[in-house]
């Protein structure tokens, strides 16, 4: 379903490894962290989807020096963006991805490999994961490098949400290199920078996304036809964080990130995070995030005629955008003093608003001719709400 | 004449700074930790983690990751479905 290389058990996966690589760079010696298990629960509304997920997190330490992780995850999609058109379909559709990952531990060397298979009816992802962290002087720093392989198998549904016909399109590959390094300041100061390039090769643009050309014999004013990419891609992303302690028991943290890529996309993102305990029963954090880039080189939204050029592309994550995003969560403690095999456990809740808005991406879905020829449509933009809730047992 | 590739180019240049920066390092063997372990409880309190739960971390990355044009160097893989 749609563009989805990499998919999301590969994030979780390689998440997990960094947080420990950062836990542990924190912590001075090399330690992992404790058990727990996790069940999630989360909603994405907006663009006139509707996307669940549910998942379920294990983890357990064999000893000292080893532990393993595993996470299971099933999203299901239901509604109608502004990319089904002449479709007109309602998408459903569902994807359940696997994932384990084992850590070990050697001196102040750490381990981590990990292997995700995510599977839809319309697209098949298996990403191998390998990252080694190292602390280093006195344990104020620890330094990672990861390495990923992702092979995807891409589809396409010419079929219906409820009778699907998948016809399989091609294979992408791709390969993530990434460097990560974690650095205490001082006793309230800690930073971090990251640098990744990713390169991809192979069936790279979403099926589900046309391009559009000026057509007078069309009724509309214009046709849909198949988007066309480059078969080769590779970015380069470097972000920098801070994070520092505040006097009466909080913390705030900014990041930045920049990011370019062979397709023409520049991208700058912002955050900044704060975080407000309150005793040792709640955890309030507030975030805003800010992101834009320009469009791809091969970018357009209306072409002038059929087979314009050699490359094009309408598919909206390549237009230029920015989006704006507001987040609150808050995390209640409870059995302090445990129960049975549980240290503590912990509830979350976390509510997200994201506003998106295009600079050169209309909605044709909603506007249309007579009352707009084709290229003077509105901007597309749309807001997203982004539910979560889980339930977090150590053990 | 053959116009220098760019991109060769950037990717020499980065391979030489880490190379410099893992030298620079090397020649640190010596650095005593300026903050000492028993001055590292601030650090060490979970406020102070970069991301507690890995599955929300993951999850709104890839929530961003399949609806942006940027990917990378969040600690994630980037990509995703659902993003029609």
């Amino acid at each position: 379903m749609r563009r989805a290389p990499a998919n999301f058990p590969v994030a979780a996966a390689r998440r997990a490894a960094a947080t420990l690589a950062l836990l542990v760079g924190v912590a001075g010696a090399a330690v992992l962290p404790d058990d727990r298990a996790d069940v999630f629960y989360s909603d994405y509304r907006g663009g006139g989807m509707d996307i669940t997920g549910e998942s379920v997190l294990v983890r357990k330490k064999f000893s000292e020096q080893f532990a393993v992780e595993g996470n299971y995850f099933v999203d299901k999609v239901s509604g109608a963006s502004v990319d089904v058109l002449s479709n007109a379909s309602v998408i459903r559709d569902e994807r359940k991805q696997k994932s384990l990952s084992v850590e070990f531990i050697h001196d102040k060397t750490q381990y981590n490999l990990s292997y995700t298979q995510s599977a839809e009816r319309d697209y098949i992802s298996n990403t191998t994961h390998f990252s080694l962290s190292q602390d280093m002087f006195g344990d104020l720093t620890t330094v990672t490098l990861g390495f990923t392989d992702t092979r995807d198998k891409v589809g396409e549904n010419d079929g219906t949400a409820f009778q699907p016909r998948v016809v399989w399109l091609g294979h992408a590959t791709s390969r993530s290199y990434e460097a990560g390094i974690s650095q205490i300041l001082t006793k309230n100061l800690i930073a971090g920078a990251t640098l990744e390039v990713i390169t991809d090769q192979g069936y790279l643009a979403n099926p589900y996304r046309s391009i559009r050309y000026l057509d007078p014999t069309n009724a509309l004013g214009y046709s849909l036809a198949s988007q066309v990419y480059p078969n080769t891609h590779t970015s380069t992303a470097v972000e920098g964080r801070i994070k520092y302690y505040l006097p009466w028991r909080a913390a705030a943290s900014a990041s930045y990130r920049y990011y370019s890529d062979t397709w023409g996309i520049r991208g700058n993102t912002v955050e900044l995070d704060y975080t407000h305990p309150i005793s040792n029963v709640w955890i309030l954090e507030g975030r805003v995030r800010y992101y834009e880039q320009n469009q791809a080189n091969f970018y357009a939204d209306l072409y002038p005629f059929a087979n314009a050029f050699n490359f094009e592309a309408r598919d909206r994550n390549l237009a230029a955008s920015t989006n704006q995003t507001i987040g609150l969560k808050a995390t209640y403690a409870f059995l302090p003093d445990g129960w049975r095999v549980f240290k503590r456990g912990t509830v979350t809740a976390d509510l997200s608003h994201v506003q998106f808005k295009y600079s050169d991406f209309r909605d044709i879905k909603d506007y249309k001719l007579p009352a707009f020829r084709p290229g003077t449509e509105p901007l597309y933009q749309y807001g997203a709400n982004i539910y979560q809730i889980y339930l977090s047992m150590f053990y | 004449m053959t116009r220098p590739n760019l991109v060769d180019s950037r990717r020499v240049a980065a391979a030489l700074a880490l190379a410099a920066a893992t030298l620079a390092l090397g020649a640190c063997g010596g650095i005593q930790p300026w903050v000492k372990p028993y001055e590292r409880d601030r650090l060490a309190d979970p406020i102070m983690s970069w991301q507690r739960d890995a599955i929300s971390g993951a999850y709104l990355d890839h929530v961003y990751d399949s609806r942006e044009g940027s990917r990378g160097a969040t600690g994630t893989a980037g990509g995703g479905c659902g993003c029609n």
